[in-house]
């Protein structure tokens, strides 16, 4: 691809899904819009990029962006939040005498972490008292919320992140693949939203999971998807990022929770702008 | 340095592993069957198991049998290895004893989560 058509693309992202792409990292683009461009029955990316230029069709452009944005994910991922999930937040709910906690997964690709937190939940059943979790799940991609809706995943996915004794426990095996428990899927609601122009009237959620989503946003862009997540959050909601996130350079609407990783509160001085 | 003994009677398996486990920290004893097995546990007990479940002489789950009832048997952390992938052999193998399990084919990545979900890493 020219750099032309690169720029194109990364202004495309940018500007649909707020993904930002690092036009040093081409192969990157090819690689995610290499299916796109066979699905759509064009030889070379430059045929399918010079079609999105000219024909500018909606559904095209979608397909493209969508295939733009990582759709990394696992099963229990980083696992730590989990541990402080059932650890520290689902007991503080309970010491309130909480009855629902409503969860959302804001990015939640194929699927892995709303279902993952719906496992979580069933093996900490009446351990904070007669408390229920209300997941949702939402992502912008069409493709990967099929999957995740389908709940049917790869030898490959399950072996990552899963304990072999929760994979028995709540998954099928059919064929070559494994499928989650109906109970598991249907505990969870999934929607296809977009962070940039869908999160209001959503919520309040009580636990919000946006992680590995902001770091590949543009920095304004950032600030104003974690704007919005704190006007769906619960006053006393916490909001969980990834590994390698912070919410510190982005947004002042949270503060870290001390000693907890990656877990945030809302800061009661910031007024939401909007 | 802790040890792994990698237990399969592939070869080819045994230095794909070995060259996985090295890289994450491990030392690394070869064995191609249960019976090869238990004697090089008799003689120091491993800190884990890379354990396959086909093989001939004495398979892995007969050898996780019996190393649970020798002396120190219990201390081993076992990880199968194997291409049996139904819900039936993962649920037999964990009641034997074994704390986790891998479907072959597998790649550094599940070795490394499976021998963090096993409390390894």
């Amino acid at each position: 691809m020219t750099p032309g058509e690169i720029s194109f693309l990364a202004d495309l992202a940018r500007r649909r899904s707020g993904v930002v792409i690092d036009a040093d990292k081409s192969y990157i683009i090819e690689s995610r819009l290499a299916p796109i461009a066979r699905k759509h029955g064009f030889i070379t990316l430059s045929e399918l990029v010079s079609d999105l230029q000219q024909r500018q069709d909606e559904t095209l452009i979608w397909a493209a962006v969508e295939a733009l944005a990582s759709t990394e994910t696992q099963f229990f991922r980083d696992r730590t939040p989990f541990q402080q999930i059932a650890a520290e937040v689902l007991p503080a709910f309970a010491r309130k005498g909480r009855q629902t906690v409503r969860a959302w997964c804001a990015g939640c690709s194929t699927g892995q972490e709303p279902y993952s937190l719906a496992i979580l939940a069933e093996e900490e059943r009446g351990k904070h008292g007669p408390m229920r979790m209300e997941i949702s799940g939402a992502d912008i991609s069409e493709r990967c919320l099929e999957k995740a809706i389908a709940g049917i995943y790869t030898q490959f996915e399950v072996q990552r992140g899963l304990p072999s004794r929760l994979l028995i426990k709540y998954f099928d095996k059919v064929d070559d693949h494994w499928m989650l428990s109906g109970r598991i899927r249907q505990a969870v609601q999934l929607q296809r939203q977009n962070l940039l122009t869908d999160i209001n009237g959503a919520g309040p959620f009580d636990l919000v999971l946006c992680r590995n989503v902001i770091s590949a946003f543009d920095p304004a862009i950032a600030r104003q998807v974690l704007e919005q997540i704190s006007g769906v959050l619960a006053p006393d909601g916490y909001l969980v990022m990834g590994a390698y996130e912070t919410t510190a350079h982005h947004s002042p609407a949270f503060r870290a929770v001390p000693g907890l990783r990656g877990l945030y509160t809302r800061d009661p001085n910031h007024r939401a702008a909007a | 340095m802790r040890t792994c003994l990698v237990v399969d009677d592939s070869r080819v398996v045994r230095k794909v592993s070995r060259r996985i486990l090295e890289e994450i920290g491990f030392d690394v004893a070869e064995a191609a069957d249960g019976m090869e097995a238990l004697a090089w546990c008799r003689t120091a007990m491993p800190t884990a198991i890379l354990l396959d479940w086909n093989m001939p002489v004495m398979d892995g789950l007969e050898f996780l049998v019996q190393l649970r009832r020798e002396p120190g048997g219990q201390a081993p952390v076992v990880v199968f290895c194997s291409v049996e992938s139904d819900p039936e052999h993962i649920s037999r193998a964990l009641d034997a004893g074994a704390s986790e399990y891998i479907m072959k084919p597998f790649d550094s990545d599940i070795i490394e989560c499976k021998f963090g979900e096993a409390g390894l890493l």
